[in-house]
């Protein structure tokens, strides 16, 4: 069992979402981040008070998935959350050791 | 260390009693308010009852909302706290004794006791500043612009002071700062007045007053950790500009309604009012746009707030010409005040009490010496435009007693208030946010 955990601008949730069910992945965990890498941040002025804020909107997208499919899924992402500007995101493969499905208990593939 | 304290606010509390029995020591006997005569007008009154409820409109939730939005999120309940809190302390005081020593005759420092705890208030007696409406109705309008004026303040201290040295604080200035100014501007007998001080709706009163003593707090208590060097952006501009607004609606019960009368006047001061407001928001926007590169929302509203403070001694003075000059006028100015001024004289005024409401209403009162004519305000009441450049200097003059009298005053009681009971939260509770420190709530 793998996780992928995808980085990308908040606009792009909706196709990421959509391509994701196309290689049939049902489930995924969002959340709302900051970060940055290579993008800039932004200027802001209050009152004449400037204030630069490095860190920018994106959203983390959390999917755990068999690893049969881990492939699929990866490109899938990559194609729908791809804008070629600075700042797209990136996509981490982690290994998970178990997965529990909290109201039957079933565990590792069945979870998933 | 407790019995020192107790007799240091003892002593606190003697200094301040003696200071205020002081200025009305200075009295003649006190005359007591004249028994009601003329007849009591309804369109007046119907006017005034409603006047009063917009003033404190301005307060709660007005100027809450205003400087709740421009503050860190972890403060914003303790910023609401302030204006509410000032609004029922000085409330109290003000029925108790501010109303007596502010608007009944005394000496020309101070008004007498005559009104103490409003002993003597009927349903038929008036304030003879105010022949034709209750008295009741012109207290409640008068206590509007007293609980007003301390919330003010509030903005130049924001984010860093405990909130029991606030109320010491709020409570003494505005017994022996507030009162005997406004005594010595509106006073039936106040020296300022008999000078020739014109001052519609209380620029000097209100926006000098609190611009100062802000100005002193902000010197005082030193400014914010992280100040200049954090980011600190305002968390929610959306209150502040629902804050603005009813800032805005609010006024003309402020300057509309210090004609204390359903009449002309009132009716040129609100089109004044409106007239300077939007320019004022107009210029500082243009003016930040220039200077910035775009316009900001906390831009426009603080160029509307500023055009209202200008315009406030002017309201029953000048005619719609004067008006948009003294829009223009404020909104450059107080913008340059917010901005190239504070952050040259790296003083931290969080809000910008001073820069907003003292820098404007020192624009608004020199320039009601340049711009009132008598046509508008009445026989003898005329600036330089109109044959009378006099009223210039006696506007100075009246600036100057105002700001030498509060800031004098209003650093004594900071001392104090800082000797006592420490005027600053720790450096734990200003980094962790006052709301959950010194409330025990947060906005989730």
């Amino acid at each position: 069992m793998k996780k992928i955990e995808a980085i990308i601008k908040p606009f792009k949730l909706e196709e990421v979402k959509n391509a994701l069910h196309e290689v049939g992945i049902t489930g995924m965990t969002v959340s709302e981040v900051k970060g940055f890498g290579r993008q800039k941040g932004h200027t802001e002025v209050y009152r004449g008070a400037e204030y630069v804020i490095d860190f920018l909107p994106k959203l983390k997208v959390e999917v755990v998935l068999d690893d049969a499919i881990v492939e699929r899924a990866v490109q899938a992402i990559e194609d729908s959350a791809r804008t070629d500007k600075i700042g797209d995101g990136k996509i981490f493969v982690l290994q998970v050791e178990q997965a529990i499905r909290i109201r039957t208990g079933e565990q590792g593939a069945d979870a998933v | 260390m407790k019995p020192v304290y107790l007799v240091l606010q003892r002593l606190m509390l003697a200094a301040s009693m003696l200071l205020l029995l002081t200025l009305s020591a200075v009295a003649q006997a006190p005359a007591p308010v004249a028994p009601a005569a003329p007849k009591l007008d309804s369109g007046d009154t119907a006017w005034m009852l409603t006047s009063m409820a917009l003033v404190l409109m301005m307060t709660v939730p007005g100027l809450a909302l205003f400087y709740g939005g421009m503050v860190r999120k972890m403060n914003v309940l303790a910023t609401v706290m302030q204006s509410f809190t000032v609004t029922c302390l000085v409330t109290v005081l003000w029925i108790v004794i501010g109303y007596s020593f502010a608007f009944t005759p005394g000496s020309p420092f101070l008004g007498g006791t005559s009104r103490f705890l409003l002993y003597g208030m009927t349903l038929e007696s008036v304030n003879d500043l105010a022949k034709t409406i209750p008295e009741s109705v012109y207290m409640c309008f008068q206590m509007t612009f007293a609980i007003i004026t301390p919330a003010l303040i509030c903005g130049a201290f924001a984010d860093r002071m405990k909130f029991s040295a606030f109320l010491w604080f709020i409570g003494l200035w505005s017994l022996c700062v507030y009162c005997p100014i406004a005594h010595f501007v509106w006073g039936p007998d106040g020296f300022l007045n008999e000078a020739g001080v014109l001052d519609f709706a209380g620029g000097t009163v209100v926006h000098i007053n609190s611009g100062f003593a802000g100005l002193m707090a902000a010197l005082v208590m030193g400014r914010r950790r992280g100040y200049a060097t954090e980011p600190m952006p305002p968390h929610n501009l959306v209150l502040s500009v629902i804050g603005a607004s009813l800032l805005w609606v609010g006024w003309f019960g402020f300057n509309a309604g210090s004609a204390t009368a359903a009449n002309g006047n009132a009716g040129m001061a609100m089109a004044v009012t409106q007239i300077a407001t939007a320019t004022a928001a107009l210029a500082w926007m243009f003016a930040e746009w220039i200077v910035k590169g775009k316009p900001s929302v906390l831009g426009i509203i603080s160029g509307a707030v500023a055009g209202l403070v200008a315009i406030t001694p002017a309201s029953g003075f000048v005619d719609p010409r004067g008006a948009l000059i003294i829009g223009v006028a404020a909104g450059a100015i107080c913008y340059w005040a917010a901005t190239g001024l504070k952050h040259a004289l790296r003083y931290d005024d969080s809000l910008d009490a001073f820069g907003v409401h003292g820098v404007g209403g020192m624009v608004g009162a020199v320039l009601t010496g340049v711009l009132a004519v008598a046509w508008v305000g009445g026989e003898g009441k005329s600036g330089l435009i109109d044959g009378n450049p006099h009223q210039v200097l006696v506007q100075l003059y009246g600036i100057t007693v105002t700001v030498v009298y509060d800031v004098v005053v209003s650093l004594i009681l900071l001392k104090l208030v800082d000797l006592t009971v420490g005027l600053r939260v720790d450096a734990e509770v200003e980094r962790e946010g006052l709301d959950l420190a010194l409330h025990g709530e947060a906005v989730q």
